[in-house]
């Protein structure tokens, strides 16, 4: 069950190039492993020691705020790339658009998927040294010296990050329901 | 009482509706097939066994290892000697879980096992009007069947083993008309990439896609299959063919499908899953098949293509520019000038039977140009003994090429089938993102025949010279 999430301030790091795949997030070769820890020594694992690295610039392990572009973890469904970045540090990501198998994921384990216009992650880029807020409870990102910028999250998926619900209890809490349903098409399984 | 007019996608997840959406909660959908596999499933069973539930339908799961195994044969004990000790792990991991919840797994030695999204339709366990998912992007690839399905993360894996149950918001409808025919040398997957080329990388977000046309209903289910397992490669949650004669002609006789009498109620029933005549789609783009030759990707995401006969083009955006860095290309360029180090065919997306025919009508008689390592891995362990069967291993063989077990391989790299740093690959499978087929690798998606043609001269080259020969003989 993830912590809830109410809001934040921290310096963000930017991988703000479009199509910032799962495979980006962490590689295939990680994920043999039967664990859903430790995987923040893996992130952007393939990235990392170039000199260009946004997660190796200084104060990155300290950020909370990942900027990305348009279609931000696209591709596999890796949920490992959500538990990356939450061991990483991150606990929230900005982006222009999410793939949405990633984004479901992010919700699941209470990594807050802002989706923003293009030009935010422009106007947030011109300046990457300053501390933004995210705030869940009042919808809105902040950045010192500038209005505040609005952000919608489906209702239940807010509802599940500021309270960190359960998902899976509010299945089976519906038991009667899902077995009148499955009667109801004349199947009652091997049970 | 009329009913208002549907689409096809409609029609499905209104079938699977158990609690309807509300502004205070998704729908609750009920899952008729969840298929596992290794690499995504053990934290899902790890939580389930935290909270003493049991999976609730395993009738409903089916198994199978495919993403991180070996594509070496395994000993008579079902071991992959050598196997890198966590992906070892991680396998036993399924097979104790499988055990536990007495899930019907496809192992080793079974004759079923291979890639997931083939295994499916393989084993009849794929239907249409069904509700599919699991803990795979490529899900995406049963909706050839008029099935509802799609890629899942592994705390949903762990919802549906609980509750064969799963909380998802209605999705939007994108119509894909595809207009005219595909011309000869032209298969599914250059129309895949058309598509993602069409909607964009991430055109397809928050959308069900559904494929209409002359073109789509020409394609066989193996084409089909390849066409919906890339909707996720436009970025959408799906992608879905109506079913028709010839859905009913490959289901027919398989295992998980009902024989006589039942067979023909199957049917009656599956033949009212289409979109009626005055639904709306919330969006609508247009194809135009005859306008697509054998298409290759250039870049790092699914809609950077080009005809492989072209050139390269000149970048439109900083990420387009940083793509053409990664894969050391120039705008103008030809590929035909470039030497290419590895030809994959395999995978989800070009792994089935109809696939390998395609590269060994191309490679029978011929030789794989020396310098480039070819790799054939067949989707299934059926696929691979049918494609024995039919002599076509010999001929894989007989070109230089390596004839392999069944997996997921080089597509995506977990076990030792990788492209060296630097290296370029034409590819069957379905993501050319920087790294996927090894750190530093550089991918050409293709068609088998593409494919097939460059392993013969040893650089990205056009198939449909050597489909003519065929086509005359």
């Amino acid at each position: 069950m993830p912590e809830p999430f109410r809001n934040l301030t921290s310096r963000c790091v930017f991988v703000d190039r479009d199509h910032v795949d799962t495979d980006q997030i962490i590689p295939a070769r990680f994920l043999t492993t039967t664990s859903r820890d430790g995987l923040g020594a893996h992130a952007f694992a393939d990235w990392r020691g170039r000199p260009d690295c946004p997660l190796d610039a200084p104060g990155a392990r300290d950020a909370r705020i990942l900027v990305g572009g348009a279609n931000f973890g696209c591709g596999s469904s890796r949920e490992h790339a959500v538990w990356a970045l939450l061991d990483f540090g991150f606990r929230a990501v900005i982006a222009a658009s999410f793939g949405d198998i990633f984004r479901r994921n992010a919700i699941e384990n209470g990594l807050l998927p802002i989706q923003v216009a293009p030009g935010v992650v422009a106007s947030l880029r011109s300046e990457p040294d300053v501390e933004v807020t995210v705030d869940l409870e009042a919808n809105e990102v902040r950045v010192p010296g500038q209005d505040a910028i609005g952000f919608t999250v489906d209702s239940f998926g807010r509802h599940c990050l500021l309270q960190g619900v359960d998902t899976l209890g509010f299945l089976l809490e519906r038991e009667d329901v899902i077995r009148a349903f499955e009667q109801a098409r004349g199947d009652g399984g091997m049970a | 009482m009329t009913m208002a007019p549907r689409t096809l996608f409609e029609k499905v997840w209104d079938r699977h509706v158990v609690v309807p959406e509300c502004a205070e909660h998704p729908a609750v959908l009920y899952v008729d097939l969840h298929l596992v596999h290794e690499v995504t499933s053990p934290q899902a069973f790890a939580g389930l066994a935290a909270r003493g539930l049991r999976v609730r339908r395993p009738d409903r799961t089916l198994a199978t290892l495919d993403h991180s195994t070996p594509t070496e044969a395994p000993d008579a004990s079902g071991q992959w000697p050598g196997i890198d000790p966590a992906a070892g792990a991680q396998i036993e991991a399924l097979r104790a879980n499988c055990r536990l919840h007495g899930i019907d797994l496809c192992d080793v030695g079974t004759g079923r096992r291979g890639i997931v999204h083939v295994v499916g339709p393989e084993q009849g366990r794929t239907w249409p009007g069904g509700l599919i998912v699991c803990g795979d992007s490529h899900t995406s690839t049963h909706g050839a069947f008029g099935a509802l399905a799609f890629g899942i993360g592994t705390t949903e894996v762990g919802h549906v083993l609980a509750t064969q149950c799963l909380l998802q918001r209605r999705p939007r409808t994108l119509l894909v008309r595809v207009e005219g025919a595909l011309g000869p040398g032209v298969t599914a997957k250059d129309l895949a990439l058309a598509v993602c080329a069409a909607l964009g990388a991430g055109g397809g977000a928050g959308s069900v896609l559904e494929y209409q046309g002359e073109a789509v209903r020409g394609l066989s289910m193996e084409g089909r299959m390849t066409l919906c397992n890339m909707a996720i490669e436009a970025g959408a949650r799906a992608g879905m063919v109506a079913p028709d004669e010839v859905t009913f002609d490959w289901l027919r006789g398989r295992p998980g499908v009902p024989s006589g009498a039942a067979f023909d109620e199957a049917v009656a029933d599956w033949s009212e899953l289409f979109t009626d005549a005055d639904a709306r789609f919330d969006s609508e783009v247009v194809v135009d098949a005859a306008a697509i030759a054998p298409t290759v990707t250039w870049g790092t995401a699914s809609d950077m293509t080009m005809a492989v006969d072209g050139s390269v083009p000149e970048p439109t955006s900083e990420t387009e520019v940083a793509a053409l860095a990664y894969m050391g290309l120039q705008p103008g360029q030809y590929l035909a000038a470039r030497p290419i180090d590895v030809v994959f065919v395999g995978s989800c997306t070009n792994g089935r039977i109809e696939d390998l025919r395609a590269a060994a009508s191309v490679l029978d008689g011929r030789q794989v140009a020396a310098g480039v390592r070819m790799l054939v891995v067949p989707g299934s362990d059926q696929v691979r003994a049918q494609a024995e069967a039919e002599g076509l291993a010999r001929i894989f063989a007989a070109a230089g090429a390596e004839w392999r077990e069944p997996g997921c391989s080089m597509c995506i790299a977990m076990n030792e089938d990788r492209v060296p740093d630097g290296g370029f690959a034409v590819s069957t499978s379905n993501r050319n993102f920087r790294g996927r087929q090894g750190p530093g690798s550089r991918t050409f998606l293709a068609s088998p025949e593409t494919a097939a043609a460059s392993a013969v001269e040893g650089r990205v080259a056009d198939p449909r010279p050597y489909l003519q020969e065929v086509t005359r003989a």
